[in-house]
């Protein structure tokens, strides 16, 4: 183990973090109409900028890169070189934005009134706010939001403009353009739109690697997409997708501007507005198209009350200090610029560090509320075999402790401590209302169905399962807080030994089965066991010396919850495994992939032999698979009659299952496997 | 340049001739007898060289007229005057006694440079300071039955310990003696290098050659961790033209010689080489050569590189030399260009044979003003692709345009003009055009009256397309004739508080703006990274233009109050911007080469096979590294 990397942390009581203020209190008390129509006058871009997007699609047009490719496909294709620069022009039109202030001005007004209906409040930290406000002058800035719900842009959008920042140019689906009209309303407040798979479109990919980076070239607003790809339906951050942070950093790295400032946004919702939809779609029930009518069923969310929103602006990353030793940047003096190239090695391996380091960021700065708490231990009293509920004195006594050891580990947790712990509990228990019951002091999960349904026993778990997935998506947003001490904790648990290289290497062995499921950075696990090691010494849960780690006495209950929190994913995988094992027939597709192993766990559900409805989430279990094919445990046919089968590895599948049951030594596993 | 007033007194004709008038002087051709080319040994061995001025700007000892801490003569420098204005003193330049109102105000707002705080440099050197020299007896026993001069005097050594960086210089001002040669060496022909390097070897003591000493890589620093007795080879003397061949057009000519000296003497025949770096008035044929210099003409004239017919260089294993004058051969790899550019580790050059041309018979400077500085880049890189470049043409940012205003003196005939014309070419012509955004560029054409006319309707032309205006001659001439004081500016600086330096790269056409742009923001970056109190000053300019790409200029000073180390602060600095041009697609360097100073880059340049073949060279050259100044690998 090469532990002379040290973690060093940062004393998380210490950690100062800004204050937020509340927009919408301005909003209660002044006119919605007059703040919509106020003078907007937003900081600029101290470079050359363009303003118009006209200009800019002929910026685009005119570019040498997209004449290289034109050229290119027009030689390749035959098509003559007219027809291919049109195309290119349609393309273009079909994605660019068309940002108007009128229409921003719209949303503010609308915006405005819907957010005070369904928000207590939309908490800013405005000292982040002022950092962007100084580097928007400076460089060309790339918002990076969360991305848990739809609402996720327009209260970006909403908040540049309250802030007289410039609006920002967002990468929008194409799936949105399937609404008419609101597609037109939001191309008209800055989204520009990208279609879900061009794979191996040169001329499509060109047209929007192009229209992206002259956007960040003339400082023409501040680019903003997700990096996380899509809408989390787990609130677990997602595995970052690279390719359009690629595009945002091309600009730096061959060297057209002299830095880009990457700003990491956390937005947290109390109550997420898509939170059941979202358990539904985990569950295998289709996800509707993006229509404007079904956007508009969502009518009588405005009757809900869905708690408060905190938005922390991260300080910006330069992506100068980024590459600073990583990149060489003189590679991109060989060849000229325009022609498009593969990113090199090192520029992808860069990329993609620089994506979980941004990911991890946006996870650190989420505010926790006191209920992703309560969602952890209902979760985890229901999985105890807890049916008739904790009594509410002891919920709350657990809590405190849980806010307790949060704290210890630097959660960025949002707990009035002003206010009785058994108010702020039954406050967050009664905005959570339909997921949570309490009766004669007892707290339960809202798992039992009306007495008059008559539902089949699958119809009930399915049900259940609604409610299960819902909570857990609460809890996985403090997942990553214990994520690396849980790791360690099962690692303990697993290992043969207190030995350290044997806890260290089960340790790597979870990491490494785990990292498509969690934000784990590349290459990171040294510091990541060295931090786990750290905080569970520092809660007095863990004695580590040289050879050694040991369990305190105290540490049991600590050691307990981590484990538990991630029994779950362990079981889970666990399932996987012995579905492929079992049941997994010659012909099974990945599409085919995920409906068998949920009738398989349902089974199992049923049975009894498993605990955790939870497990039904297509998320983990294509996680799961993704895993596997990782390791080589399972394998994709390419070409020929069984194209597109998974091909499974009964051996190694079984040991990996044991390994993650504890029935296998991870020195003995990961030798045979990693 | 130093000014040449017809009929002055004697130190007036020691002086170095101003450029201009020199070029104006011979604008009538000489009587020109087709030259008798006269081989000829060495000084005091009776015979005569064909040039036979015996006045030469640099005698044995520098110190009677340079400064030993500073750049130039010692007559000439920077002051602030009793009423507080900035002078030139002196009598050699345009400039020489003219007050310059506007420097002080530009010192103070550009650095935030006062007269109030003054860093005085040390008087005059201590002996006691310099390290006692290690001789090496039987060297020097041999060396005295030569008769080849030397000496071992402080002063002496010192004076060849250095070049011109800034770290070389505040030293010195600093009092500060680190190691230097232990004796200098005067020899005055090739076959008195000849024996020196004899001696060297069966002695093992370590050479270095000294030209002009106007380095700024480090090239002639010792190497502190060398044991052995280090001699200076200083070749000034030999400072002849030794023939001219009008029929081919060439001259042979003693390494030794500084640029002003074969300009002028070459001019007294109607000739000239065209090689003008702006060091020229110090720097010497030898050193252009092993430096791979680039002079401001190379437009017409070209690079060294495109000068030279045939070299003489003396190295541990005997002398290097082609067997004819051929203008172009093809004979494997060019050996010339192992010696071009190899910055004293391999040998000395001693006789370099090299293209002259009739001077020209008419010259006219001009400039344009660019509303920016991305117009001026377009407009050059059109010259370029047209390939009509004039003699020079340089393209400033606004900074040094400010800067290039600061520097108008108050009364002179060429510039009185200057000023009322560019006032009202303010108010007239650049009215549109921002201030804070202009940029400047300067030209020089030569050749015959009509064409230069024409060449430069060509020229003003195609400006006019990238929205430049002409600016006037005297803007141009003035611009170029700034050139040879600017170097002494940096003193004046120095004097209170600020340092400073420039440093150069050649770069693609496509990255001109970006490496421009990316270095400054870099060097203002990286100041405030290092707690530089100032905001520092941070400009650049594209001072030569080819098919291909540019050379540009970058300048970078600050003002170091409230620093504890201030040189180690610049030299962070001066490595970060060189770690940039290098990551914008800059060359290590277009003319000042590499010396000591940008050693760490090479390997990552030519690549370690290009390394090897340069190693395998020297090891087979100079296996004992008599040569021994670590310069370059
Ligand atoms: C103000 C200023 C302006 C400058 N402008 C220019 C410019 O426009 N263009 C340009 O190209 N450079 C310029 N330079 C850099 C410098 O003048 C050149 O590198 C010049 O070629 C050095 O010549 P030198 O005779 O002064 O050599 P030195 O400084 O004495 O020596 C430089 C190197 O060459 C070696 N050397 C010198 N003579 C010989 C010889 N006879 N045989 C073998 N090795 C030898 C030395 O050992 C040393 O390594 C400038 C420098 C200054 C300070």
């Amino acid at each position: 183990m090469a532990s002379k990397v040290v973690y060093s942390p940062r004393d998380p009581m210490l950690k100062k973090r800004d204050d937020f203020v509340d927009v919408l209190e301005e909003r209660r008390r002044s006119s919605d109409l007059r703040y919509a129509l106020r003078c907007y006058s937003p900081v600029l871009y101290k470079g050359p900028t363009t303003s118009k997007a006209s200009e800019l699609k002929t910026m685009v047009l005119q570019s040498d890169q997209l004449h290289y490719v034109v050229n290119q496909v027009s030689r390749e294709s035959g098509v003559p070189l007219d027809d291919v620069q049109a195309e290119a022009s349609v393309i273009l039109e079909e994605m660019a934005h068309r940002l108007q202030l009128s229409t921003v001005r719209f949303f503010a007004f609308t915006l405005s009134k819907v957010f005070k209906a369904i928000f207590r409040s939309i908490c800013v930290n405005e000292e982040g706010v002022q950092r962007l406000q100084q580097v928007v002058q400076e460089h060309p800035v790339v918002l990076l939001p969360s991305h848990r719900s739809y609402m996720d842009f327009l209260l970006m959008s909403y908040l540049m403009y309250t802030y007289d920042l410039p609006l920002p140019a967002i990468a929008a689906g194409m799936d949105f353009m399937g609404m008419k009209v609101v597609g037109e309303m939001l191309r008209m407040s800055g989204a520009f739109f990208i279609r879900r798979s061009f794979g191996g479109d040169k001329l499509y990919w060109a047209v929007f690697s192009e229209y992206v980076k002259t956007m960040l070239r003339n400082g023409f607003a501040p680019l903003e997409f997700f990096l996380e790809g899509t809408r989390s339906r787990t609130s677990k951050s997602l595995t970052p997708k690279l390719g359009l942070l690629n595009i945002a950093m091309d600009p730096f790295l061959k060297g057209e501007v002299f830095d880009v400032s990457l700003v990491p946004v956390s937005i947290s919702y109390e109550r997420v507005l898509e939170e059941t939809l979202y358990a539904r779609e985990l569950l295998g029930v289709p996800k509707p198209k993006e229509s404007t009518s079904g956007l508009f069923k969502a009518r009588r969310v405005l009757s809900e009350d869905y708690g408060s929103i905190h938005v922390y602006f991260g300080p910006p990353v330069s992506v100068r200090s980024l590459a600073e030793g990583r990149v060489n940047r003189s590679q991109f003096s060989l060849t000229p610029r325009h022609i498009p190239r593969r990113p090199s090695e090192d520029v992808h391996s860069f990329v993609n560090d620089a994506a979980y380091r941004l990911v991890r960021a946006q996870e650190e700065n989420m505010v926790l509320k006191p209920w992703v708490l309560l969602a952890s231990l209902l979760l985890q009293n229901q999985a105890a075999g807890q049916n008739r509920g904790v009594p509410l004195d002891e919920l709350i006594q657990q809590a405190v402790w849980l806010r307790d050891l949060c704290r210890q580990f630097g959660a960025f947790l949002h707990w009035p401590d002003h206010i009785p712990s058994s108010e702020v509990v039954s406050s967050s228990l009664s905005l959570h209302g339909g997921l949570v019951r309490v009766s004669e002091d007892r707290v339960y999960l809202a798992l039992e169905q009306e007495p008059h349904c008559s539902l089949t026993a699958e119809e009930e778990l399915l049900s259940q399962a609604v409610v299960v997935l819902s909570c857990a998506s609460y809890r996985n947003q403090v997942l990553h807080v214990f994520l690396r001490p849980a790791l360690l904790a099962a690692a303990i648990h697993t290992a043969s030994s207190s030995q350290k290289q044997e806890v260290y290497s089960s340790f790597l062995f979870l990491r490494n089965m785990f990292s498509n499921e969690f934000i784990l950075c590349p290459g990171a696990a040294v510091q990541d066991f060295e931090e786990a090691c750290y905080l569970l010494t520092k809660v007095g849960a863990l004695h580590i010396n040289q050879h050694k780690v040991l369990t305190a006495e105290r540490g049991h209950r600590t050691l307990a919850f981590l484990t538990s929190i991630l029994d779950p994913f362990l079981q889970g995988y666990q399932m996987v495994c012995s579905f492929l094992c079992e049941d997994a027939t010659q012909a099974l597709t990945e599409r085919r992939f995920v409906p068998a192993v949920q009738a398989f766990i349902i089974k199992h559900l049923l049975k009894g032999r498993l605990r955790y409805p939870e497990v039904l989430s297509s998320d983990l279990q294509r996680n799961a698979l993704a895993a596997l094919l990782r390791l080589g445990a399972v394998q994709k046919v390419q070409g020929g009659e069984e194209s597109g089968t998974l091909k499974v590895n009964r051996i190694m599948l079984n040991s990996l299952e044991d390994t993650l049951g504890g029935r296998l030594s991870t020195q003995k596993a990961l030798r045979a496997h990693l | 340049m130093a000014s040449n007033s017809c009929g002055g007194g004697s130190d007036r004709q020691m002086a170095a001739q101003h450029r201009l008038s020199v070029i104006a002087g011979h604008l009538q051709r000489p009587s020109g007898s087709n030259t008798a080319v006269l081989a000829v040994d060495c000084k005091g061995q009776g015979s005569k060289p064909f040039v036979s001025s015996e006045k030469r700007t640099v005698p044995r000892r520098r110190q009677e007229i340079m400064k030993w801490n500073g750049w130039g003569y010692s007559d000439s420098k920077f002051v602030y005057n009793k009423k507080g204005q900035a002078e030139f003193t002196g009598k050699r330049y345009k400039l020489s006694g003219m007050i310059i109102p506007g420097l002080k105000d530009w010192m103070e707002n550009t650095f935030g440079a006062t007269l109030q705080h003054k860093a005085a440099a040390t008087p005059a050197l201590n002996s006691s300071a310099v390290p006692p020299p290690t001789l090496n007896e039987a060297f020097v026993e041999e060396l005295k039955s030569t008769g080849v001069p030397f000496s071992a005097d402080a002063e002496d050594r010192v004076f060849r310990a250095h070049g011109h960086c800034l770290h070389e210089i505040f030293a010195l001002r600093e009092g500060k003696i680190g190691r230097v040669p232990d004796m200098v060496v005067w020899p005055n022909c090739h076959s008195d290098v000849v024996k020196i390097v004899e001696l060297a070897c069966k002695h093992n003591v370590c050479l270095i050659p000294y030209g002009g000493g106007t380095s700024v890589s480090s090239a002639l620093e010792c190497p502190p961790e060398e044991t052995r007795s280090i001699i200076s080879l200083d070749t000034s003397q030999m400072n002849r033209i030794l023939w001219i061949d009008e029929k081919n057009l060439t001259a042979h000519i003693e390494a030794g010689i500084i640029g002003q000296d074969l300009e002028n003497l070459l001019n007294e025949s109607g000739y000239c080489t065209g090689h003008e770096p702006d060091s020229m008035e110090f720097s010497s044929l030898g050193g252009w050569v092993a430096t791979r210099a680039s002079g401001m003409k190379k437009n017409i004239y070209g690079n060294i590189e495109d000068l030279v017919i045939r070299i003489k260089m003396v190295t541990p294993q005997g002398v290097i030399e082609k067997s004819c004058q051929g203008p172009r051969m093809s004979t494997g790899p060019d050996i010339h260009h192992f010696i071009m550019g190899s910055e004293g580790t391999l040998g000395v050059i001693t006789e370099v044979t090299m293209k002259i041309r009739p001077v020209p018979e008419y010259q006219k400077y001009g400039s344009v003003v660019f509303p920016n500085f991305e117009q001026g880049v377009a407009c050059l890189r059109e010259v370029a692709r047209q390939r009509c470049a004039p003699a020079s043409i340089r393209l400033m940012d606004n900074e040094q345009f400010k800067f290039g205003h600061a520097l108008k003196p108050q009364v002179s005939s060429i510039f009185t003009s200057f000023l009322d014309g560019l006032k009202k070419f303010y108010i007239t012509k650049f009215k549109g055009f921002d201030p804070n955004r202009l940029c400047v560029a300067t030209l020089l054409f030569e050749g015959n009256r009509e064409k230069v006319l024409q060449h430069e309707k060509q020229v003003y032309d195609i400006a006019a397309k990238f929205g430049g205006l002409a600016a006037g001659e005297d803007n141009g001439q003035r611009g170029y004739m700034l050139t040879f004081v600017i170097a002494y500016l940096r003193d004046l600086g120095m004097d209170y508080f600020v340092i400073g330096e420039s440093f150069e790269t050649s770069v693609p056409w496509d990255r001109v703006l970006d490496i421009c742009r990316n270095v400054k923001a870099r060097i203002i970056h990286e100041c405030k990274d290092k707690g530089v109190q100032f905001p520092p000053l941070s400009t650049c300019r594209v001072t030569q233009t080819y098919d291909a790409g540019a050379c540009v200029y970058f300048y970078f000073a600050f003002n170091y109050r409230g620093l504890s180390d201030p040189v180690h602060v610049y030299e962070q600095v001066e490595h970060a911007a060189r770690e940039e041009i290098l990551a914008n697609g800059g060359s290590l360097s277009h003319h000042h080469g590499v010396g000591k100073l940008r050693k760490e880059w090479m390997r990552e340049t030519v690549s370690s096979v290009g390394m090897g073949m340069l190693q395998s060279v020297k090891d087979y050259v100079d296996p004992n590294n008599i040569f021994g100044s670590r310069n370059l690998l």
